[in-house]
């Protein structure tokens, strides 16, 4: 403020002589607005009416956690027995998902774990190659590929879940190792989905890196890979978080194909277990289902929270032209 | 969105060309050439392995998709001027087979009669049914048998009473052998096959009792089996295979079951030997999910149901997240940032979850809803078709309002506060500014979501299968549907659950969805003018 080459007459900018003005009204006695009485009417009228619908939303979007919660707790197996919201805790119902021997719910973690990281980093990589190239180089059938990869994402995978599962099993008579029963053939079609609304999304934030950081660096000597790799990947990295992150949610909630594909109850993931688990949940041990709920659900959130500004701007900035 | 005026350059000239190469050659270094040449030769080394393993399979056409493919991708990456190509070909190659592949693959099995009962060769169909018809021979003489191994293959080792010594498996028939090695009149080991001990006899007692290795190449001479590994005896099969004429003949009853046709061998009065094989049988699948009354009902008020779940879907989310978004939208409000986050949450758990502890709490006698909320009523939520119906818009609602709700924040607070101040000052009221300025305002940034969130919604197959799983069933219908299946869950039950999965019709299916969805993208990308942005 005080700096004296200010331009007079712009908003951050003022004279010496207001700004003394400034301090002298300051240091007198302050100003107090002429104190309203509180009016409950007129509160409720301007943002009380607003808690009002707030609080109603949150109970609507809380309480389903909240059961979910206090029934985890519940050492009681039975969905009756849930009912009365945190009417007893302990952390029985987290020792008996962990410890049965007919619930593989470690190997469940695990496989979700490493099936979702490996197809967000390999998704993340696919998509940034193509989203480079579609960027960066102009070439015969760009807007074509561009245009196929819009319209292909329109076409979810899981309506071709017939095809994939004869394509999987014939290879798995070949292949064992990535055939039918296996996650890295379940990986391998995830990745058919890698370039699509991914590549898209990361081609918009690849666009807004100037190009003439590449040319800078081609003069400097730098081949096309090297720019790629060490320069334009650590530019868009909050683009790849996104992408990554959104990747490593769809997977988690990914039902379909890894049902059909994943036949052994210990190769499965979290959605294909935990589902059948509770298929009825009249006879299901409800609150083992639900401890494994719990602690499915927290690393997820807690990723989800952490990133989600950044989520909502990625969706947003794909879709709005 | 993509955006030509970035380079608007004339095209390069040649020699502007054999510069940058020669540029691009130089940066390159040795290192560079030495990790493009590893990771080219792994990949050849694992298409060399491929095309080897395929070869014992005689995989002719798969041999020669994978040699040509390497062959391209070799030259792709060992060229210098396929640059874009470098880029695309892994993320391609994975989209051509498991998008573009599957797509045709879905096509095709649209018009075979694939399923339980015919997911085979005929031939396989033939020994399938020899086999499960086979019967000891009464009186036939026991052989001297001993289990044997070759690369994982499991065979048997059979002495004749004649002293001849054969060998087979279940694929290959009864060969001779030469000089077998003999523990007196038995023969227990052959050169290039190992000879199982009794302890591995005993472990793999299940892959032994289900051996039946051919007599010879004519399916009808039967096959040798062992019940203990140790002796063995002719079994032939009840029913007699007519190459030549293509027919099955049952010795015991005598009656002729003759290849029709229809991809199983069928007897004059209709009754089908199952297994049978896979057939292309035209449009028939097509024909069954338009003209076959029990299949056509339920297509048709499935189709009708998916469109009304995902328009509804998409209606209250977009309203209630808009409402909200205005709500909170005021800055006199102390507290936004808590509501907000809370509110957040149910978008953060993962959605699989949600729709199993919905279903959990919906439940008519042991629910949270029923039994806490309603004070012990029995409301049948899930189990009562139109209430059913309704439960899922709800459990929708509460997933989908708040990622409408932060979209909507968003762009609630992208247009400038100026538009509305001008807008008072010229007399307009808060409603008028509202639906007059502000809501086209947004709707040109969040239809695009709205469009991707009706497709979404369309296909949204964990939420129905979870809830309800497409339940209350419908009764009235041949095919396993319920009255809350969207298209997507109906496929899926017809393909892959119950008695009889019938993977044709269920791929005729997924060929009509496919086609109403890509009319309603056509339809859409037209209104939003995406693909015009595009050009």
């Amino acid at each position: 403020m005080s700096t004296p080459n200010v331009v007079p007459g712009t908003d951050t900018g003022l004279l010496a002589a207001e700004l003394l003005e400034e301090e002298r009204v300051k240091n007198a006695t302050p100003y107090v607005p002429p104190r309203k009485p509180f009016n409950v009417g007129r509160w409720i009228r301007a943002t009380g009416w607003r808690h009002i619908v707030g609080i109603v939303m949150v109970v609507f979007s809380l309480f389903p956690l909240l059961f979910v919660l206090s029934s985890s707790l519940n050492p009681q197996g039975t969905l009756t027995g849930s009912n009365a919201l945190f009417s007893a805790i302990g952390i029985d119902s987290y020792v008996r998902i962990l410890s049965s021997p007919d619930i593989p719910y470690a190997a469940w973690f695990m496989n979700t774990l490493v099936i979702a990281s490996v197809t967000a980093v390999a998704t993340v990589f696919l998509g940034a190659l193509a989203a480079y190239s579609f960027s960066r180089m102009r070439f015969t059938g760009r807007r074509f590929g561009l245009i196929t990869i819009v319209v292909v994402q329109m076409f979810p995978q899981l309506l071709a879940v017939v095809a994939i599962f004869l394509l999987m099993s014939a290879i798995g008579d070949w292949f064992p190792a990535i055939g039918l029963n296996t996650h890295l053939g379940l990986i391998m079609v995830y990745l058919g989905g890698a370039l699509g609304v991914n590549t898209y999304l990361m081609y918009g934030f690849f666009n807004t890196v100037p190009a003439s950081i590449d040319e800078a660096a081609k003069i400097d000597g730098a081949g096309h890979a090297r720019i790629f790799f060490t320069i334009i990947l650590r530019l868009v990295a909050p683009i790849l978080a996104v992408v990554a992150l959104l990747s490593f949610i769809g997977t988690v909630n990914e039902f379909v194909v890894a049902s059909v594909l994943l036949i052994d109850p210990e190769k499965q993931t979290l959605a294909v277990g935990l589902t059948k688990l509770v298929s009825n949940p009249r006879y299901a041990d409800w609150s083992a289902f639900t401890a494994g709920a719990v602690m499915a659900a927290l690393p997820v959130m807690a990723l989800f929270l952490f990133l989600q500004k950044y989520i909502v701007g990625g969706l947003t900035a794909g879709s709005v032209k | 969105m993509i955006d030509d005026d970035v380079r608007t350059d004339p095209k390069p000239t040649r020699r502007q060309k054999q510069a940058a190469r020669m540029a691009e050659a130089a940066s390159g270094g040795w290192r560079t050439l030495l990790v493009k040449i590893v990771l080219l030769g792994i990949v050849d080394a694992i298409a060399i392995y491929g095309i080897f393993v395929l070869l014992l399979h005689d995989q002719w056409l798969v041999i020669g998709v994978i040699a040509v493919v390497t062959v391209i991708v070799n030259w792709i990456y060992f060229s210098r001027t396929q640059l874009p190509a470098k880029y695309l070909t892994p993320g391609v190659i994975f989209l051509i087979l498991f998008q573009v592949f599957v797509l045709g693959y879905t096509a095709y099995i649209g018009f075979t009669n694939y399923g339980t009962g015919h997911n085979g060769s005929k031939e396989q169909a033939v020994s399938a049914l020899m086999s499960s018809a086979l019967e000891r021979v009464p009186d036939s003489p026991t052989l001297q048998v001993s289990v044997v191994d070759q690369a994982g293959t499991l065979g048997l080792l059979v002495t004749e009473p004649d002293g001849d010594v054969l060998v087979g498996t279940n694929d290959s028939p009864l060969e001779q052998v030469d000089n077998p090695q003999m523990d007196g009149d038995k023969a227990v080991g052959a050169d290039g096959w190992t000879t199982l001990s009794f302890a591995e006899v005993i472990a793999r007692t299940d892959q032994i009792t289900s051996l039946a290795v051919p007599a010879s190449d004519d399916p009808n001479d039967g096959a040798v089996r062992t019940p203990d590994g140790q002796s063995g005896y002719l079994y032939v099969s009840n029913l007699q295979y007519d190459a030549e004429a293509g027919t099955m003949t049952d010795v015991t009853t005598g009656v002729v079951y003759t290849d029709t046709g229809v991809g199983a061998f069928t007897a004059d009065d209709g009754e089908q030997l199952l297994p049978g094989w896979q057939i292309v049988i035209g449009w028939e699948n097509f024909g069954r999910a338009f003209t076959e009354e029990s299949i056509r009902g339920p297509l048709v008020y499935v189709t009708i149901w998916t469109f009304v779940f995902a328009a509804v879907s998409v209606a209250t989310t977009f309203f209630l997240g808009l409402f909200l978004a205005i709500v909170f939208n005021d800055m006199r409000m102390k507290g936004r940032k808590y509501y907000r986050v809370l509110m957040i949450l149910p978008y953060a758990f993962p959605s699989f979850l949600s729709a199993l502890v919905w279903a959990g709490m919906m439940n008519e006698s042991f629910g949270f809803i029923n039994q806490v909320l309603l004070g012990g009523a029995s409301v049948p939520w899930l189990t009562d078709p139109t209430l059913a119906k309704v439960s899922i818009l709800i459990v929708n609602l509460w997933l989908g309002y708040p990622y409408m709700f932060l979209v909507c924040t968003g762009a609630l607070q992208s247009i400038p506060d100026e538009l509305t101040e001008a807008a008072t000052v010229d007399g307009a009221k808060p409603w008028a500014i509202f639906r007059l300025i502000k809501l086209p305002l947004l709707l040109v940034s969040i239809a695009p979501l709205l469009i991707s969130s009706f497709a979404f919604n369309f296909n949204n197959f964990n939420l129905i299968y979870m809830l309800t799983n497409g339940g209350p069933r419908d009764s009235s219908t041949s095919i396993a549907v319920g009255h809350t299946d969207i298209l997507i869950s109906m496929v899926y039950k017809v393909a892959f659950t119950g008695q009889t999965r019938d993977y044709g019709l269920a791929s005729a299916f997924s060929i009509i969805i496919f086609l109403v969805v890509a009319i309603i993208a056509i339809i859409s990308f037209r209104k939003t003018r995406a693909l015009e942005e595009l050009n």
